[in-house]
């Protein structure tokens, strides 16, 4: 089976990945209103159009490519999903904490406390499920592209894995937007 | 595409995940109220009861390989210990002392151990000497 050759994790990006905390890090140290917002509103769009693009636009395209574009098309995404996925839910949870910190909104006292709270329970499933499901398998199909003879099946159970999980948290972050419109206006 | 008979390491992590989880959501719903501590440290401990589980039915796998695991499993450590040193740092941030704050670094520490825990064990788990050596055809 041919495929370009590639890094299971891209130095360049990880580069960008620690700019981009130290970006996180410096917003909640100073606990400005409008960094801690940039960051948070950012990332939680980044989020949620990746995981609904993934799952609804880009996993019936791949579903339907040939074998060899499936595997070209998954060496070139997948090294980029490996750093952006936590990297994006990293910086929107504790942006976001911090947000919520700043504005009150986390205090049980809020008046939408329950929003409040329910955008937890919604995240915290989302988080369980990433964490447990997607990100594995999205290391494991690219440790298995590496191997000198990839197996074919283990790669397509491996994605469809990925693709499923991703859509199942992207249908769950219209939740998400939801709770974060109802919060945003009160 | 042949299989090891392997225990439910991935189900019982997200099982542990979820009460982590759950500890973390029930001390967050009650800010900045002090509250009774119990519920977060029986959730905190079920999770750790189920990560220790995880690696001993791990260990007692008949030619599980440990190679591939620890060579994925400790650079997904580093990057989990990473987020995990930046929630903390936000905790530490916002002030959050006393029991509280113990619970939810325990709570960490179970996080960042179990998450490369299910990464390592995910790509162990397809990692045959045919795929590795390209004698077989794929």
């Amino acid at each position: 089976m041919e495929r370009p050759d590639f890094e299971i994790v891209p130095r360049v990006g990880l580069v960008i990945v620690a700019v981009v905390l130290a970006l996180l890090i410096a917003a909640i140290a100073v606990n400005e209103l409008w960094p801690l917002a940039f960051l948070h509103f950012v990332g939680g769009a980044a989020w949620t159009i990746i995981d609904l693009f993934l799952g609804f636009v880009l996993g019936p395209i791949l579903g339907s490519l040939s074998i060899p574009a499936r595997i070209e098309l998954t060496t070139r995404l997948m090294p980029k999903m490996v750093l952006i996925m936590p990297t994006v839910v990293t910086v929107t949870l504790a942006a976001g904490w911090q947000l919520g910190n700043h504005l009150g909104t986390v205090q049980s006292s809020y008046y939408l406390h329950g929003w409040t709270v329910a955008s937890y329970i919604v995240v915290g499933i989302m988080a369980v499920i990433a964490l447990g499901l997607l990100e594995p398998a999205n290391v494991a199909v690219l440790v298995e592209l590496k191997k000198p003879r990839p197996n074919p099946q283990v790669i397509e159970r491996l994605m469809k894995r990925f693709i499923y999980t991703a859509g199942a948290t992207g249908a769950m972050q219209i939740a998400t937007l939801v709770i974060m419109a109802k919060l945003t206006v009160g | 595409m042949s299989e090891r008979r392997l225990p439910p390491v991935t189900q019982v992590g997200m099982l542990s995940l979820a009460l982590i989880v759950a500890g973390g959501i029930y001390l967050a719903a009650h800010l900045p109220h002090q509250v009774p501590l119990t519920p977060a440290i029986l959730l905190l401990g079920a999770s750790a009861l189920l990560l220790g589980g995880n690696l001993a039915a791990l260990a007692r796998v008949q030619g599980f390989p440990w190679g591939r695991f620890f060579e994925i499993a400790r650079w997904a450590l580093l990057a989990y210990v990473v987020v995990a040193g930046m929630i903390e740092y936000s905790f530490l941030r916002d002030h959050v002392s006393g029991g509280a704050l113990v619970v939810l670094t325990l709570s960490l520490v179970v996080f960042a151990v179990h998450v490369p825990v299910l990464i390592g064990f995910t790509v162990a788990r397809y990692d045959t000497e045919e795929s590795n050596t390209g004698g077989m055809p794929a």
